[in-house]
């Protein structure tokens, strides 16, 4: 590198010969515009299609795929679902889901570390989008890397397991800010530790800003009630908006107690009137 | 030691070479001489990864050899209930004058390309600096 200016260039004598043929031009664009982009096609294909959208992110092993079949179980027979599988290598995730009798998309990442929008675009070509009620994109298991990248879910929903403990959200505060609900998976195993605190997770939220409810379950002995609920909430919710586009003169007329969302708004936050702190 | 090819800096860089090329072709420069970005620490991007990923992304493109200049963003909140804005840490972003945690990020997760220099002529480098 050059000492004197700091540019790269190997020839400096060159460099500072041309100096006054720089210019600089301002930009101010964010440097996901690629990626937003291509997320906001996929929300369209979504919308177009009315159904409920679902990113799932957690650590590895936190029970991502695990908590989808048990949610098929409860849930197959009212909703036609779907999911869209994301690790770095094996088909064994969409594997274990097309065994519930679910049609499932594996995307094998190789080497990159989180889903991105194009990569969900092209999964979601081999999906019957018109024909499905509810969609899960079941990220990496990464709580850094996939935090960074819109999908054009209309919900994030972060998995935290108990044996991971109660401080994550303050370890890896760009993941758990932009989540919709965390979901406190392995409840079961509550008893046997003595360090997870339910309400300190709930209390760390609130250091972040976050309204995201925060609901504690356990796949492999229930209840998931709070959580098919909260899904069943999303998706009506997604129902409204594509069946009865409110106009803007009746924002008072149409839903009584709850904030009305104009549909270009609720794009950016489709699930706002169910984010309330304590569901 | 990570790879830089296994996180997602790698993936911005590329982004922000592609946002930086299109501007010097609409502005006819064959050459980026430098890169001004914006990062804020609840953008969840590591200035360090980005500046490590930075070579490799730009390895023939017109940014190669360019320098990048990043310029962090500090996190800032505004709190409805005492209608101040103040700097917060990134894992508390409550109020620091009330405790109240409804606030709302005023600053802090921003991943802006800034500006680019633009070299009206080309220069040759006459050996590329990766191996």
């Amino acid at each position: 590198m050059c000492q004197t200016c700091g540019c790269a260039l190997p020839d400096h004598l060159q460099h500072a010969s041309s100096e006054h043929d720089v210019h600089t031009v301002a930009v101010l664009e964010g440097l996901k515009a690629h990626n937003d982009a291509a997320a906001g096609h996929n929300r369209a294909h979504f919308d177009r299609a009315g159904l409920l959208v679902v990113n799932l992110m957690s650590s590895p092993g936190a029970g991502k795929t695990r908590l989808l079949e048990a949610t098929i179980e409860a849930l197959g027979g009212r909703h036609r679902l779907a999911v869209i599988e994301g690790d770095l290598e094996t088909e064994n995730d969409a594997r274990r889901i097309r065994a519930k009798g679910v049609p499932a998309v594996q995307i094998t990442t190789g080497s990159a570390c989180h889903l991105d929008a194009t990569m969900v675009h092209r999964a979601l070509h081999a999906l019957p989008l018109e024909d499905l009620d509810i969609l899960f994109i079941e990220n990496v298991g990464n709580l850094v890397c996939p935090a960074s990248f819109d999908l054009g879910q209309h919900a994030s929903v972060t998995l935290l397991s108990t044996p991971e403990g109660d401080d994550k959200p303050l370890k890896y505060p760009v993941m758990f800010r932009q989540s919709d609900l965390v979901l406190i998976t392995k409840a079961d195993l509550l008893p046997v530790l003595d360090d997870f605190e339910v309400a300190a997770v709930e209390a760390h939220m609130r250091r972040l800003a976050s309204p995201a409810p925060v609901l504690a379950l356990s796949s492999r002995t229930g209840p998931l009630d709070a959580w098919l609920a909260w899904l069943e909430t999303g998706l009506a919710e997604r129902r409204r908006h594509v069946f009865r586009p409110a106009p803007d003169g009746e924002r008072l007329l149409t839903r009584p107690g709850a904030p009305y969302h104009a549909p270009d708004h609720a794009q950016d936050h489709p699930l706002d009137s169910s984010r309330s702190p304590a569901p | 030691m990570r790879e830089p090819r296994d996180v997602h800096e790698l993936s911005l860089c590329r982004s922000l070479i592609r946002q930086a090329a299109r501007v010097a072709a609409e502005h006819g420069a064959p050459r980026i001489r430098r890169l001004c970005v914006r990062i804020g620490p609840l953008s969840g991007v590591e200035v360090a990864l980005m500046r490590e990923a930075f070579p490799l992304a730009s390895r023939d493109t017109p940014a190669e050899g360019a320098r990048l200049e990043i310029a962090t963003a500090p996190v800032r909140v505004h709190c409805p209930r005492c209608a101040q804005e103040t700097e917060a840490r990134v894992n508390d972003l409550t109020c620091p004058r009330c405790g109240d945690w409804q606030t709302r990020l005023t600053g802090g997760d921003e991943l802006l390309l800034v500006s680019v220099d633009l070299a009206a002529s080309a220069i040759e480098s006459p050996t590329p600096s990766n191996p």
